[in-house]
């Protein structure tokens, strides 16, 4: 299968990057590429085969629910492009 | 006298401890070195000169008092800067976090700063080491101390130049689908990915989460393993590192035993690998079983689907772990004017280079409505039949022999087309996809460039690897080799 660009465009939407025309013509090329070099992984039969998300079982790490210190504020804030108040400022959302 | 910086950490540290030499010589020596030899190589995104001198003024005055001082007191060492340093700047070398300042230290900088390593800089690498060269920097390209027209390999080929050019002691890297050891069989020093949580990854910028493990980089296996050392353990801060019991790695650095059973996965030594790497490899296996182990020849089937699974899983979990880059809480900020959404495209496409673009872009596309069954979830039913091929090896191996890389380092700019760079971690990405350890060592040259060679353990068996790769260093002469700079 190939990705038309406009459905590239769509994907650029949803991972929320900005892409001039020529970059999405190039990145519809890369991933048609790599899809197509990829292809002996849809001829495989994996029926009845569990997936692995990752290699060391594990599930459920649990601790005691007590209170920590963690990271004051001021440090946090200090990398904010913008912030004001204690508070992340991000561009206005709703107009009035 | 050779030059200090040519030594290895535990041949300085006994120079520490005779009172040869004191860690303010040792970090101006160091320093020296860089200089000399940092404007060709150019492993480092940030040097830490007065910083690494204060330390080792108070390591000194420590030892001046009688105090016991830990393993790798005085050792300058360098970081992979996707390592989270308070107060030190880290930027994954990426333009989005160009700024980025970390209120906390990752676990494994506390812990070797804890057993006294003297930080001397940050290290460049792919940009959110996502790559094969250190050429998808942000920055700048690093080059390899052996060739400077060759890529040092990557992700981590900051640190891996910087130990190989003497301008550090050891290293730390990240390698999720190779970026140690491949980056290390490229610059003839010795790579260690160890077991998935095995290390903390507290503070290391993530890429891909299931694959991702943070390991030395140094010029012999017994420093490996006295890195290993300091950095290992459970971390109640990475709920994926283990409680599995941490032993002294360098008692199993004696070479003294024999009678391992070797496995040779053939597939390994077809997938394009260049004829002169595998007959390196061979010839070690060949070393090996004259000192006493058995070598056999095997089969890991699935091999073959390890590359396509792991460029759609990894990228899969990149696009998931990149969404924080929002212009909003750190890093860049677009100053265009777009609204919220229009500021978050904006400032991705202006941070992110063109690598990072493109595997976020696939990830996304393969966790997407109508496709997640098509990619993702096919890619980790594959992973399941990687897993369970390593499984049947090891119920009659204890350890297997690869190359680490299908060649020898590359020319600069020589791999323009992203799949070709992708294949060079065809033999190392299914130890990640397994959550094996793995260590490369140097095995040879060809074309008087370093070969790696690859042995694979089963999980949290590191000490079978530090055996097995001690008994080969003993054996041979490769590790002693220092590019001439």
């Amino acid at each position: 299968m190939s990705l038309s660009r406009e459905e590239v465009r769509k994907v650029a939407l949803l991972a929320r990057l900005e892409l001039t025309d020529a970059e999405l013509e190039e990145q519809a090329r890369h991933i048609n590429a790599l899809l197509e070099a990829f292809q002996a992984l849809q001829e495989l039969n994996v029926t009845g085969i569990e997936p692995t998300s990752h290699s060391i079982p594990m599930s459920n790490v649990l601790r005691e629910d007590t209170v920590r210190p963690s990271l004051p504020r001021e440090a946090v804030l200090a990398n904010a492009p913008e912030a004001r108040d204690g508070l992340f400022v991000v561009p206005r959302i709703l107009e009035g | 006298m050779e030059a200090v910086t040519t030594r290895t950490v535990h041949e300085v540290r006994e120079l520490l401890d005779q009172g040869e030499l004191s860690a303010r010589e040792l970090v101006a020596a160091t320093l020296e070195r860089i200089e000399a030899v940092e404007s060709r190589v150019r492993a480092f995104l940030m040097l830490l000169p007065e910083q690494a001198l204060a330390e080792a003024e108070t390591i000194d005055a420590r030892r001046a008092k009688g105090e016991a001082l830990p393993p790798l007191a005085g050792i300058p060492i360098a970081l992979k800067d996707n390592l989270c340093t308070e107060g030190v700047r880290t930027t994954c070398a990426s333009k989005i976090l160009h700024n980025f300042v970390p209120p906390y230290d990752a676990t494994v900088v506390a812990r070797l700063q804890a057993a006294g390593a003297i930080v001397i800089g940050k290290t460049n690498l792919d940009e959110f080491a996502m790559g094969s060269s250190t050429e998808n920097s942000g920055f700048h390209v690093t080059r390899n101390p052996w060739d400077l027209e060759r890529v040092p390999g990557g992700s981590s080929g900051g640190s891996v130049a910087a130990v190989a050019a003497g301008e550090a002691f050891a290293a730390l890297g990240s390698d999720t689908g190779g970026s140690i050891r491949q980056p290390a069989a490229y610059c003839g020093v010795v790579g260690l990915k160890p077991t998935y949580g095995r290390v903390s990854r507290y503070g290391l910028v993530a890429f891909a989460s299931s694959l991702d493990q943070i390991g030395p980089i140094t010029r012999d296996v017994r420093d490996c393993a006295l890195l290993l050392n300091a950095i290992a353990g459970h971390d109640p801060r990475d709920s994926t590192s283990t409680p599995t019991p941490v032993p002294d790695f360098t008692a199993a650095c004696r070479g003294e035993i024999r009678g391992l059973r070797i496995g040779l996965p053939k597939e390994f030594f077809a997938q394009g690998v260049l004829p002169e790497v595998a007959a390196a490899v061979r010839a070690a296996a060949e070393t090996l079983a004259e000192l006493g182990d058995s070598v056999e020849e095997c089969s890991l089937p699935y091999t073959e689907y390890g590359l396509a699974a792991y460029y759609i899983l990894a990228p899969a979990e990149a696009s998931s772990n990149l969404a924080r880059y929002d212009g909003v809480r750190y890093g860049l900020r677009s100053k265009e004017l777009a609204g919220h959404i229009g500021l978050m495209e904006k400032t991705r496409d202006e941070g992110f280079g063109p690598e990072v673009k493109q595997r976020i872009m696939i990830g996304t596309y393969a966790l997407s409505a109508g496709y997640y069954d098509a990619y993702y979830r096919r890619a980790q039913q594959v992973r399941t039949l990687i897993r369970r091929d390593f499984d049947r090896a090891f119920e009659t191996f204890d350890v297997l022999l690869t190359p680490t890389a299908p060649s020898p380092a590359f020319r600069i700019g020589e791999k323009a087309d992203p799949l070709e760079m992708k294949f060079n971690d065809v033999c190392t990405l299914p130890a990640n996809m397994a959550g094996l350890p793995a260590i490369s060592l140097p095995c040879g040259f060809v074309n008087g460039l370093p070969v790696g060679l690859q042995f694979i353990a089963r999980p949290f068996d590191e000490e079978t690897l530090f055996c097995v790769a001690t008994t080969y260093e003993q054996a041979t002469e490769w590790h002693k080799q220092r590019p001439a700079l």
